[in-house]
């Protein structure tokens, strides 16, 4: 592994931590409060600290997951390259347009 | 009575069995050694210094890597069965002896050397042993080149072309080195990259088995805090 994508890794994985960390924690205080999805979804809706907190989660963890993936591929199925890689990007993508629509899509409900 | 269950044969082989008695105080070479005068004359294994100086009489014992000449039987093999096996990923030459190449030369991969620089140093450096740098040397440089922690690193069967805790940990070593007149850069890119420290998982298994309770993963951290500093300051 190159030392960027080491870093990239780290980073993001420093994000996640924070980002699951506060994503249970809103979690466990919703269950507890017996909040139904519309009071929810009127609490995030035009809620731009929500907006920016999954917008950073999504990301990270699109760059993390890839690049993880990557490592285990070549270590444990001997699968590394540039067709390899560029999959692994495509994948990185896909989570990260799936991951911002969705956060997107609760943002503006 | 010690039974041993001994691989004979190269890298297709098969484990054959020894009797030979138990004996006080008596370590895993030791028991080689008799199994060789007694039973077995073209048994192949290494050793050299028996004091645990040499690095070159590491086998797998009992499904673990050890130095021998230092490991009691009583406590390798408190049931009395010893199944002694070559050093795990090291390619066999025969019976117990591997071939060390490969892992050297990951060494030198790993610009594990002194470079002393163009001319050769007048005075004598003063390195002062409270400094930083000469405790972080100090602490993996009693390493005997034995491969246990080689043999231990998972990380080293699934990925052929990763350094290994040992180079790394002597990389580490060199880093911290002030005498040392490779430019840090260049020995930082070294172990960067495919198979470079990067690679390793912190596991912990060369820490676990080092005979020398050297820490390599320590230095191995070491190596990827500072590669990673040079990447954000755009150093590689
Ligand atoms: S800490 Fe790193 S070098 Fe040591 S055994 Fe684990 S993966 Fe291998
Ligand atoms: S670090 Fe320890 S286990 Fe590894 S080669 Fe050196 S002495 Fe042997
Ligand atoms: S024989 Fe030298 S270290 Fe064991």
């Amino acid at each position: 592994m190159n030392a960027t994508l080491f870093a990239a890794s780290r980073v993001s994985a420093l994000i996640l931590a924070v980002a699951v960390a506060v994503h249970l924690v809103v979690i466990i205080h919703a269950v507890q409060q017996g909040l139904t999805i519309g009071a929810i979804l009127s609490r995030t809706h035009g809620n731009w600290a929500f907006l920016v907190l999954y917008g950073c989660f999504v990301l990270a963890a699109a760059v993390h997951a890839p690049i993880g993936l990557r490592t285990v591929l070549a270590e444990w199925f001997s699968w590394s390259g540039p067709l390899a890689d560029w999959l692994l990007l495509a994948f990185g993508v896909l989570l990260a347009v799936l991951g911002l629509r969705a956060a997107l899509a609760v943002f503006l409900a | 009575m010690l039974e041993l269950e001994i691989w004979r044969g190269g890298a297709i082989g098969r484990f054959q069995t020894y009797r030979i008695p138990t004996r006080e105080a008596q370590t895993v070479l030791d028991a080689v050694s008799e199994v060789q005068r007694t039973e077995a004359p073209t048994l192949a294994y290494r050793f050299a210094c028996r004091v645990g100086m040499c690095g070159s009489c590491a086998m797998m014992v009992n499904d673990r890597p050890r130095w021998t000449c230092r490991t009691r039987v009583a406590v390798a093999a408190p049931d009395g069965r010893l199944r002694l096996a070559p050093l795990r990923h090291f390619p066999v030459v025969k019976d117990l002896v591997v071939d060390m190449a490969p892992f050297f030369a990951k060494w030198q991969r790993a610009h594990g050397r002194f470079e002393p620089g163009p001319a050769p140093a007048t005075e004598f450096a003063t390195v002062p042993p409270s400094t930083p740098e000469r405790r972080a040397a100090d602490a993996g440089i009693e390493c005997i080149n034995c491969g246990v922690c080689y043999a231990a690193c998972d990380v080293v069967g699934w990925n052929p072309d990763y350094l290994g805790p040992a180079a790394l940990n002597r990389a580490w070593t060199l880093v911290n080195d002030v005498r040392d007149r490779a430019r840090a850069a260049a020995r930082l890119a070294a172990v960067t990259g495919p198979g470079g420290c990067q690679s390793c998982h912190t596991h912990m298994a060369c820490t676990e088995t080092c005979p020398k309770a050297i820490a390599p993963t320590y230095a191995i951290a070491g190596l990827k805090r500072q590669a990673m500093r040079a990447a954000l300051a755009g150093t590689r």
